[in-house]
């Protein structure tokens, strides 16, 4: 067969994309209709910077989540002749899959387009996820220290710039080491970190309904009881049902990024909730006499959800970055794991004689972040409009 | 003034404790030590065997001791085996035990001894950090102007076109990371494949001799992704400064825009950059490490990688103390400095 | 470009219209507005908020920002059209032949920028003289601005000057070109009464000395009557009355201005006898004007038909030297009627003590510098507070910036626990029992209304939500459904719609908002009530409405109302007795008629002269106090208020600088902190004199 020309690899891309075409054009449509109804996200669609960015973020998210109905061969295996060989090549007759590599093959031979596309499913399942956990931490510490001030915000600080000061590749290559994971340290950072969202939905329920011990009986049994069980599985790898396990080396990529990232969320909490406490109606919530928490959890926070949103989108870029980097230097995922870190640090030993191994990943991570930062500033932009 | 300064720096001291100590406990986990026992001495040694290698050479220590003792705080180990030899921690073939210092430790410039470079490690250090300063130096030489002008020129007039170009601009900067825009830069500038091949895609040979062809590329690199941040915070500092009242009254006085912007508008509006560039410096580290690695130039950080991944023990805590003690110094800098451009804060 | 003279008026505006311009829509800010000014002449500009006073002096300005336009009418200044300018002939402009001074005198200052350079900017700039010629005449400007050390002045950067001080700086640096136009936009807004008065008084003086013509913007009626010879109101972006002072306040001939007099608390105003009258409905939002007259849908004499036909002009009123009024039906109004009585209520019957309050302290203890923390100082917020509130009275608490009235509440609340001294409630004493250990019962019975109706509820929370959560935590009622209907209740309580219940903070105007936090304190049936300046960040027409409420739920529920404020005039129209503070101290306590009425602390009496008036009749004794108030901080040593008392010389000695004054009662319960002898108290003459009507 014929190597595809470089017109005929572009519009076969765009075919396997098809199920991410037909998600994007509903979700946008959807919400281009109804979106005077939507608050913030709707007014994102007032802005172009934001709309943009939006789209390049809801198709990488529509790609890890269709990547299966993508890919084009299995991007683990290795097919014979394949190694290094330009985008559009055909495979030798017999191979599973389509009849050619569309971005070329890597120097072990395996699909370019598959490994990227694969590589966004794992970004997509750690780095929001690990972003998440690190606004629970970061929030659930930053509230008090700005609140009660004091002894526990000097200490607090003080944790917080001596994570900071890390360079952060330093601290990778001191916690994400197999050495480390054989001392069982990143599993008792695990199950510290991991405790904060329940600890943080307790507190959110019990200040909220303490007045009425019904309601808050329910509410924090269910967290307790679902929280726990999460807890189990994810943290100590216990879960009785044996539903829900993670991998140690994905555990300790996980561990260390929300480690990385609480402190700056942290003081990003602590930033605005010293704002926020001068403000009267928490002078009027104090004077009626809730609790710390109440005053903290439903009068501070959800005026700080703004800010919080956009730094949330900005921060799952940054995570992706960090996720890159882990793979760039090897650490923590499997040395064949399609992730674009380590794919572009596969990439790089050949990268002078052939680039496009590590070029599909590099520009694939740049886009994604690039999409969130645009996302970011959209909502920034628009949310200072109300 | 004074006072601020000392109490900047005991605070400054204490961090710099802890983080060692941190590094140091992370550094020498028992796995770390046994790895070590098995390539100092032989490869197939028994759990005995290694146990022993470890008491012999005063790894059996508390580690709160052994901490001291790299510090130079506390007496180093000394051991005397069955035959009468005195081994310790300050003693070795070049220092005999009767003339040995009774404390060696970082303190006293011993930073001990790299087991996979060979040499010491305050002369690796010392030359790769040199290395590593002179690429910094660029680096900062493109990148701060580069962003300010940036910065300045978008925040002037916000909302203008130039404002929204360079804005797109700075966001796909900080939306690059190093190994990324590095991939991108080999392939097109350096790459047989594309047919440019203006630069050099390893910078090896700039350790001999720097010339605009081996250099430009990692530079840039590390350039591309500072830049965008500091020009964005720059961009928000300005717009800030550009709508406050006093801008108003500046130009109902009728100073003329240019004077606006130089004379009333940029002093206040650079207070905050200031800090964020000082601040930038602990991540230029993460770049140089990642510019090292993909370019090949054996600097500071190309020494930290190696030290971490092949378990190089005293050559990691060498670096991370410098490491840590550049973060720390810059982030002094940035407090200090900040007071110092403040006038509200400085006159008070 | 130089000066160049001409004989007309300074400035005629002539049917200016400017508009800002959205995404969505244009917004009119200012239609149809003409004003003229002739040289040496003062002219006040006057409305309530989002009125589009400001809107057109940024207009004489050509400075509009990206948004905005005119898009109709011109502007010519001294004959030549300004907005036929180009950008460089109107630079010359401002600065040297117009001039402006702003709100906000901190941040209208360089902060990086020493005053002194700030102020020879501008004849370096215009007349291109020497750096050495500029700097004697910033000396000699800032001489007269009556700032003490210039030179010194000039050295230092604005952050370390009083708010007073760069005030007068800012009028210096307006005044550096002699320019023959000065544009004052609420000048002293942000100042304190006593310092306000004195501002005041220079730029008067200083208009006169340079001969300067003035645009004076202000929300305050008493100001402009004070400052300016002509004025002109606003309302909703159109001028509806212009005139002369005298024509205006005494023969007004719009029923917006005759609304905005009937709504303030002028002397002789009385809460129970003469109540003020509430402008009814809200100010319209400048996209939902109605049609014909702006004011109509609020107007007691509004005709279906005739006054929402179409638009309106300007009528020349027959008689008066160039007065004239947006109003069709200015011939038919009988103007001089009475106004339609709103219901006179009985007074509130008072009752028994239920707060007592004995010798109350508070200290703090705060580093002597923010950043480089070392030694700390204590700075006494309230000394030896005494004082009993019984049930159903009103008493106010009035004093300038850091005087202590809040540090006062926040004890009082329970935010603070007190020094010394005793707060007693009902029997038990609470001063050391802060909020948090506090029972149910006494927190919801002491209950408190917050200063800034754009802050006072969640943002993020309904209305209703906000209410029934007050109801929660006081254990009010078993179920939701009991909740919820009282919160109903307390809607109606404070006269809103109960459809509010479901709406966001932000959806509601700043009165309305000040009403829910109202319905907030009183939602645990509270039994005292700490009011802190509730209505000052309200505009005038919204003012009154919202104490009427107050006044009328304190008179149902029987509740004590602490009323803290600064503003005399309204502390005067609704309280039964009076306490004045200074730095911490009471200086004077007693009925509303024994504080409003000789013998008088010298502070109160200087109070009561810096407040302006908006009345020609009042005829008022000018005081002016010199200086800023101390710092609580650094308070001075003996008196309080020893260095700024003008009757310090006529004590013997220098008791007032060495001796705290003891607390003296003249009978019936007048209390004042002063040394003066009893003959000198005596001798005072009131401040305030009616004439005779």
């Amino acid at each position: 067969m014929e190597p595809l020309s470089w017109g005929a690899i572009l519009v076969e891309i765009l075919i396997r994309f098809t199920p991410v075409w037909i998600g994007m054009a509903a979700i946008f449509a959807l919400s281009l209709t109804f979106k005077r109804r939507l608050g913030l996200y709707g007014k994102l669609f007032d802005s172009t910077i934001g709309m943009i960015g939006f789209a390049i973020v809801l198709f990488w998210v529509l790609t890890a989540l269709f990547s299966n109905m993508i890919i084009t061969h299995d991007p683990l295996v290795q097919v014979s002749g394949m190694k290094n060989k330009l985008p559009g090549t055909p495979v030798p007759e017999g191979t599973e899959g389509l009849g050619y590599y569309l971005l070329g093959g890597d120097n072990l031979a395996r699909d370019v387009f598959s490994r990227m596309v694969a590589g966004s499913t794992i970004v997509m399942q750690i780095a929001p996820v690990a972003t998440l956990f690190a606004f629970m931490v970061g929030i659930t510490l930053g509230l008090p220290a700005a609140y009660y001030g004091g002894a526990l915000d000097t200490f607090l600080s003080f944790l917080a710039n001596l994570i900071l000061a890390f360079p952060v590749i330093l601290l990778f290559y001191l916690l994400v080491t197999p050495e480390i994971v054989a001392t069982g340290l990143p599993t008792y950072m695990a199950a510290v970190l991991f405790l904060f969202p329940i600890l943080f939905l307790v507190v959110l329920w019990n200040s909220r309904f303490f007045t009425q011990a019904g309601k808050r009986a329910a509410y924090i049994s269910v967290t307790l009881v679902l929280g726990l069980w999460v807890y189990l599985g994810v943290a100590w790898n216990a879960d009785p049902l044996g539903i829900i396990s993670v991998p140690p080396n994905i555990l300790i990529v996980f561990v260390s990024v929300v480690f990385v990232n609480a402190p700056t969320v942290f003081r990003i909490v602590r930033g605005i909730a010293l704002d926020i406490k001068t403000r009267d109606y928490v002078a009027a919530a104090q004077t009626r006499g809730e609790g710390p928490w109440y005053t903290m959890l439903w009068e501070i926070l959800p005026n700080a959800r703004g800010p919080l949103i956009v730094d949330f989108c900005l921060r799952i870029g940054y995570t992706t970055i960090l996720l890159g980097t882990l793979g760039f230097f090897g650490l923590g995922l499997a040395p064949e794991s399609p992730d674009w870190g380590s794919t572009i640090n596969d990439g790089r030993k050949l990268l002078s004689i052939y680039p496009h191994p590590a070029l599909a990943p590099a520009l694939a991570l740049m886009s994604l972040v690039l999409g969130l930062n645009l996302l970011a500033d959209g909502l920034r932009e628009e949310s200072l409009k109300d | 003034m004074g006072l601020f300064i000392l109490r900047r720096i005991v605070i400054m001291i204490l961090t710099a404790l802890c983080l060692t100590f941190i590094v140091f406990v992370l550094t020498n986990l028992q796995p770390n030590l046994e790895k070590l026992a098995k390539t100092q001495g032989n490869v197939r040694m028994t759990d005995e065997q290694v146990a022993t290698w470890l008491e012999m050479n005063g790894y059996t220590d508390p580690m709160l001791s052994r901490y001291g003792q790299w510090l130079g705080l506390l007496p180093g180990w000394t051991r005397e085996d069955a035959e009468g030899n005195v081994t310790g921690r300050c003693i070795s073939r070049d220092v005999p035990a009767d003339v040995a210092p009774e404390r060696c430790g970082v303190l006293q410039g011993d930073w001990g001894w790299s087991t996979v470079l060979r040499d010491e490690v305050s002369a690796i250090i010392g030359t790769r950090l040199g290395l590593t300063g002179i690429l910094m130096f660029w680096v900062m030489l493109l990148m701060v102007p580069m962003a300010l002008i940036m910065g300045v020129l978008a925040g002037m007039r916000e909302g203008s076109r130039l404002d929204r170009s360079l804005s797109t601009v700075s966001i796909a900067s900080t939306a690059t990371p190093e190994y990324v825009s590095g991939v991108i830069l080999i392939a097109v500038f350096a790459s047989s494949a594309v047919g440019l091949k203006w630069f050099k895609g390893t910078a090896t040979s700039a350790m001999d001799g720097i010339t605009f062809e081996n250099f430009t590329l990692p530079v840039v690199t590390i350039a591309l992704y500072g830049m965008g941040y500091i020009a964005r915070m720059t961009r928000a500092s300005m717009t800030e400064v550009m709508t406050a009242q006093y801008i108003r009254t500046a130009r109902l006085k009728g100073v003329s825009f240019p004077n606006i912007v130089l004379k009333h508008a940029l002093r206040n509006a650079l207070i905050a950059p200031f800090t964020v560039i000082m601040l930038q410096i602990p991540w230029l580290l993460n770049g140089v490490v990642i510019v090292e690695t993909l370019f090949n130039y054996k600097g500071f950080g190309w020494t930290l990688v190696q030290a971490a991944s092949n378990n190089d023990i005293e050559l990691l805590l060498g670096c991370s103390v410098v490491a840590v003690v550049v973060v720390l110094v810059t982030q002094l800098i940035s407090d200090v400095g900040y007071i110092f451009l403040n006038p509200r804060i400085r006159i008070s | 470009m130089t000066k160049w003279d001409y004989d007309g008026p300074i400035l005629e505006i002539d049917k200016l219209s400017i508009s800002f311009f959205t995404r969505l829509r244009e917004i009119p800010a200012v239609m149809d507005f003409s004003v003229t000014v002739q040289p040496g002449e003062a002219m006040g500009l006057v409305g309530e908020s989002g009125c589009g006073k400001s809107t057109v002096a940024l207009g004489v300005m050509q400075d509009l920002g990206v948004n905005g336009r005119i898009v109709g009418g011109s502007i010519k200044f001294k004959g030549r059209d300004l907005g036929e300018m180009s950008a460089e002939e109107l630079r010359h402009i401002r600065g040297s032949e117009i001039a402006m001074i702003y709100q906000e005198p901190m941040a209208s200052l360089n902060p990086a920028m020493k005053i002194g350079k700030q102020l020879m900017e501008v004849p370096m700039i215009h007349e291109g003289i020497s750096a050495k010629d500029a700097w004697d005449r910033a000396l000699e400007v800032v001489t007269d601005v009556r700032l003490p050390d210039p030179k010194r002045m000039l050295n230092s950067y604005p952050h370390q000057l009083s708010g007073g001080q760069q005030q007068r700086i800012v009028i210096a640096m307006a005044l550096m070109s002699k320019p023959s136009l000065l544009i004052l936009d609420e000048p002293t807004t942000a100042l304190d009464v006593t310092v306000e008065a004195a501002v005041v008084e220079l730029v008067k003086e200083l208009g006169k000395k340079y001969g300067t013509s003035m645009l004076f913007i202000s929300h305050n009626l008493g100001l402009i009557l004070e400052t300016c010879d002509r004025l002109c109101v606003m309302y909703s972006g159109e001028a509806v009355e212009r005139g002369s002072i005298e024509d205006v306040f005494d023969e007004m001939q719009h029923p917006y201005t005759q609304a905005l007099f009937r709504s303030i608390p002028l002397p002789g105003a009385d809460k129970n006898a003469r109540p003020l009258v509430a402008i009814p409905g809200n100010f319209p939002l400048p996209h939902e004007r109605p049609p014909g007259c702006n004011f109509g849908p609020r107007c007691d004499y509004f005709e279906a038909g005739r006054c929402d036909a179409g638009d309106i002009q300007m009528f020349p009123v027959p008689g008066n030297d160039r007065h004239a009024t947006r109003c069709l039906k200015f011939q038919e109004i009988d103007w001089n009627a009475p106004m339609a009585r709103a219901v006179s209520a009985e007074a509130a019957e008072i009752g028994r003590t239920v707060l007592k309050v004995d010798k109350l302290k508070k200290y703090y203890e705060v580093a002597a510098n923010a950043l480089f923390s070392g030694h700390r100082k204590v700075v006494k917020a309230n000394e030896e507070l005494s004082f009993e509130a019984r049930e159903g009275e009103t008493l106010a608490i009035v004093g300038e910036s850091g005087c202590g009235k809040s540090t006062f509440a926040k004890v009082l609340m329970g935010l603070e626990t007190a020094t010394g001294g005793t707060i007693t409630l009902d029997n038990s004493s609470i001063e050391q029992i802060p909020i948090e250990k506090r029972d149910t019962g006494t927190v919801s019975s002491v209950q408190m209304v917050f200063q800034n109706p754009f802050d006072t509820l969640n943002p993020s929370m309904t209305v209703g939500r906000q209410i029934i959560r007050a109801l929660e935590i006081f254990r009010f009622g078993n179920s939701e459904a009991e909740r919820r209907a009282r919160m109903l209740e307390l809607l109606d309580l404070v006269k809103l719609p109960r459809a509010f219940a479901e709406r966001m903070p932000r959806q509601l105007s700043g009165g309305q908002k000040q009403r829910v936090g109202i319905a907030r304190a009183f939602a645990g049936g509270a039994r005292i009530v700490v009011a802190d300046e509730p209505v000052s960040a309200l505009d005038v027409s919204v003012q009154a409405a919202v104490t009427d409420l107050l006044m009328e739920i304190q008179r149902e529920e029987k509740t004590t109302l602490l009323f803290i404020s600064h503003d005399l005039s309204i502390v005067r129209y609704l309280s039964d007795r009076v306490l004045v503070m200074y730095l911490g101290h009471v200086v004077e306590m007693g009925t509303t008629d024994q504080v409003f009425s000789p013998p008088y602390h010298p502070y109160t009496e200087a109070l009561l002269s810096a407040v302006p008036i908006a009345d020609t009749s009042v005829a008022k004794k000018h005081i002016v106090l010199d200086g800023d108030i101390p710092s609580a901080m650094n308070p001075p040593p003996g008196c309080p208020f020893q260095t700024r008392c003008r009757w310090k010389s006529e004590v013997p000695g220098n008791l007032c600088e060495t001796e705290v004054p003891p607390i003296r009662d003249l009978g019936d319960g007048h209390q004042v902190k002063c040394h003066l002898a009893d003959d000198l108290l005596a001798r005072m003459e009131p401040v305030i004199t009616l004439a005779a009507e």
